[in-house]
């Protein structure tokens, strides 16, 4: 008996928090607002790699030349990163 | 009480089922209104396993001994503390203990995750629930935890002895945050299969959380290894046990795959190696599980084994089978067009990092599992023993150390020749100096490869050093910063790259721990009576006079009765006292007499240690009581149905003989070289993951990106 009743409180909480999107919706859980999350992320994982970079030249293990030819590549994937993200968040991209 | 903790997981288990099933159908559908309604289940299941705890870990502290678990594994004589841990050291609140951990990981990353990865992760949510819904079901089915009593016994069997230490306690709750916290990586990587988004998105939204697991799997490791050294009484902290092999192998596989994923992040390579790699390690943690659970090999952690063996052996064939056709199904999406640039570049080392870990973690899994290749092959059992892992793991170890003093110093994509010179020069005139010195001055060249291993690791911590030093000049260079705060500053803004230097330096010492230890350890077996004299190592011991303790274990077990030695030992000048015990807990078993079960239960040792950081001496004792029988015999037999004051007088007046006619005792000495480098290896390790782990300041990564920004949009205009 008490285990029943217990069960049944316990269903009852669940039942109450799981069904709430259901019912009322889900609100800001919105297509843009992921996409913008995972560029942002992009965004940060590419910066990350040309502070790599940068930090690996000025401890010698790269030469300018060789730095110069990656930096080119990373800031161009950065730049399409920003590229996409200015559409995400509505703005005009630059001309 | 019981009763809402059964509930709780009949319920966790149909929220666990819901789970699943709304985040595939809002996966299928679009719905995202189901996706979000899954979601809150996963919250709502930590919900339910937080309160299952709490209830049952109450009946613990209240010894409410009509629980069948609480009078299993606790005793109203349990310390609290032991209370406390007690309950993972029974099968069922290991059980709890995982699904518990599983629910709060799976609630975290999916609370951090809602607004990304939209079609992965109502897919990882239905592994996740399916894990999570798998050990409920074990408890549900078959091992629950709030199983009670019909007849409640006015005492329990108290906890196992050889738990009732410190690391031990700690060990079962980190090596199962560490399997749980894969279980991660793997639902995200077989959503991102499925899903056929097999870029770096999963990757960069888990990769903390596989660094947490990897950091907790190593710290319950050498905990473990910790207990094994202090506590089991044999002088060794690895003994290649079934159950030992069966958490580093998962380690190892984490390990090659927290380094793999940062080719995929920055070179988008390796993707089918990443996702083979995540779904090895989460199946090897399964494995190490169910070997524990299973009883199938022997090992000394046979108190853990049960009989959900089979149950574990289903699931486990279902991820393997199940994992292995999506990565099949999905190589034309996993297919990269990225090409290594050179041979010296530091994605090569760690592709063959990979292969050398991925190889260890091979020859590790055919040692432990030979006992039932052996038997399937020619019907007998036969074992491998340590000196076959030993032998070939050390080449492998000396390879991967090898590979940890090469990689940091190595950049991404190509290095030049005279990079690599820059890079190498110092750290191999360091390596060649400890060689000489060594030589010249040790009797390391007694062991070629503790030797190789010592000049390797020689070769790591210059070459990280090195890696520091010049960061924090050129910092210097740019900012004029004194040097404390240049590498205060360099560490703070490359966390993950420092971090990671400090973790191989941590490992360079945990191995050169290892190594020394291993091969000039001196070990003595003796018996010795008061006042006699022997040698072990460089020490000279004297065996000064018996201990006997009632109620007084200075360790804080519990155990009634305590018999022990004061030792000194000697070297030159050094003069050490140690004290060395073993614990007698009393038996359960009636027949061995109301007297008698006092000193014929289970006995563990407590043995003494003189930690160093040039050397250890450890000592344990084996006292021999057999002398003090018919003592025991005549007070069964008289004072059976005494008073328990009488009875406790009577068990004073038998420890007090011992105290005064002390047969001789068996003791094992040990006088072992830079063991205490493996656990402050092992302490450097844990800082290191810590700093990688920490993430960057809000305000720092706003005013790196808006710098970087501006300067991005310069190059776009002039494009």
């Amino acid at each position: 008996m008490e285990y029943a009743l217990a069960v049944i409180l316990l269903l009852a909480l669940v039942a109450a928090v799981v069904a709430r999107p259901l019912v009322l919706g889900v609100g800001d859980d919105t297509g843009e607002s992921s996409t913008h999350e995972e560029l942002a992320a992009a965004k940060e994982a590419k910066y990350r790699e040309i502070r790599d970079a940068r930090l690996d030249l000025e401890m010698g293990k790269l030469t300018p030349e060789h730095h110069r030819t990656i930096e080119r590549e990373l800031r161009a994937e950065a730049i399409e990163i920003l590229r996409r993200l200015d559409v995400v968040e509505g703005k005009a991209p630059p001309a | 009480m019981a009763s809402l903790g059964s509930a709780c997981l009949a319920v966790g288990l149909l929220t666990a089922a819901y789970a699943a099933t709304a985040s595939l159908y809002g996966a299928r559908t679009g719905d995202r209104r189901a996706v979000v309604s899954g979601r809150r289940a996963i919250y709502c299941l930590a919900g339910l396993l937080i309160a299952a705890t709490v209830v049952l870990q109450s009946a613990f502290l209240r010894t409410d001994l009509s629980y069948r678990l609480v009078a299993e594994g606790s005793s109203t004589d349990t310390p609290t503390f032991y209370k406390l841990t007690a309950m993972w050291a029974t099968q069922e609140g290991s059980l709890l203990l995982w699904a518990l951990l599983m629910s709060i990981f799976s609630s975290a990353v999916l609370f951090l995750t809602r607004r990304s990865l939209r079609e992965i992760a109502p897919y990882a949510t239905a592994v996740l629930a399916g894990v999570a819904g798998f050990f409920l079901l074990l408890m549900v089915a078959w091992e629950n935890p709030f199983a009670t009593l019909a007849v409640v016994p006015t005492e329990g069997a108290g906890l196992n002895p050889l738990l009732r230490h410190p690391a031990m306690m700690i060990h079962p709750p980190m090596l199962y945050t560490g399997y749980v916290g894969f279980s991660i990586p793997f639902a995200f990587a077989i959503g991102a299969l499925i899903t056929r988004r097999t870029g770096a998105d999963w990757i960069r939204a888990t990769r903390r959380f596989a660094l947490i697991a990897w950091t907790f799997l190593g710290a319950g490791i050498l905990l473990g290894a910790l207990w094994s050294y202090s506590e089991l009484g044999w002088g060794g902290y690895w003994a290649w046990d079934p159950v030992e092999n069966a958490s580093l192998m998962p380690w190892l596989v984490g390990t090659a795959f927290i380094h793999s994923i940062m080719v995929q992040e920055k070179r988008g390579m390796l993707k089918v190696w990443n996702v083979s790699l995540v779904i090895a390690t989460f199946v090897l943690a399964l494995l190490g599980t169910f070997l524990v659970r299973s009883g199938i090999l022997d090992s000394i952690h046979a108190f853990g084994a049960s009989t959900i063996g089979k149950q574990f052996l289903a699931f486990i064939a279902v991820v393997v089978v199940g994992s292995a056709w999506l990565v099949v199904s999905r190589l034309d999406s996993l297919r990269t067009t990225a090409r290594l640039d050179s041979l010296m570049s530091r994605e090569a080392f760690f592709l063959v990092n990979n292969l050398v870990l991925v190889g260890l973690c091979v020859v590790i899994l055919w040692g432990t599992f030979f006992p039932l290749i052996s038997e399937a092959m020619t019907g007998e059992e036969a074992s491998v023993g340590p000196p076959w892992f030993d032998r070939v793991t050390t080449p492998l170890a000396l390879v991967l150390v090898a590979l940890a003093a090469i990689g940091p110093a190595l950049p991404w994509r190509r290095a030049t020749r005279l990079g690599l010179a820059r890079a190498f020069r110092i750290p191999l005139a360091v390596a060649a100096v400890t060689l000489v010195a060594l030589v010249a001055f040790t009797a390391a060249p007694d062991s070629p490869t503790s030797l190789a291993m010592f000049c390797l690791v020689a070769l790591v911590l210059a070459v990280v050093v090195r890696e520091l030093a010049r960061g924090a000049a050129a910092r210097r260079t740019i900012t004029g910063d004194p040097w404390p705060r240049a590498l205060a500053q360099l560490v703070a803004r490359n966390r993950r790259r420092y971090g990671g230097y400090l973790v191989h330096a941590g490992i360079a010492l945990l191995l050169l721990g290892v190594a020394a230890s291993s091969a000039f350890m001196e070990q003595r077996d003796v018996r010795a009576s008061p006042g006699e004299s022997f040698r072990a190592g460089g020490y000279d011991i004297t065996y000064e006079r018996p201990t006997a303790a009632i109620g007084r274990d200075p360790a804080g077990t519990g155990a009634p009765i305590s018999f022990g030695a004061v030792l000194t030992a000697r070297r030159g000048d050094d003069v050490q006292t140690l004290r060395p015990a073993r614990n007698f807990f009393p038996s359960r078993d009636p027949s061995t007499g109301a007297i008698g079960r006092f000193f014929e239960g289970e006995a563990t040792s407590e043995v003494d240690v003189r930690w160093g950081l040039r050397r250890d001496l450890w000592a344990a004792i084996r006292p021999d009581i057999a002398e003090l029988e018919p003592a025991i015999r005549e007070a069964n037999a008289k004072f059976a149905d005494s008073s328990g004051d009488v009875q406790a007088l009577v068990i004073a007046a038998i420890v007090e003989r011992y105290r005064n006619d002390s047969p001789p005792a068996a003791f094992r000495v040990i006088d072992s070289p830079l063991v205490s480098w493996i656990w402050i290896g092992g302490a450097i390790v844990l800082l290191g993951a810590l700093i990688a782990l920490w993430p960057s300041p809000d305000a720092r990564l706003r005013r790196v990106t808006s710098v970087y920004a501006a300067r991005l949009g310069k190059e776009l205009s002039r494009a």
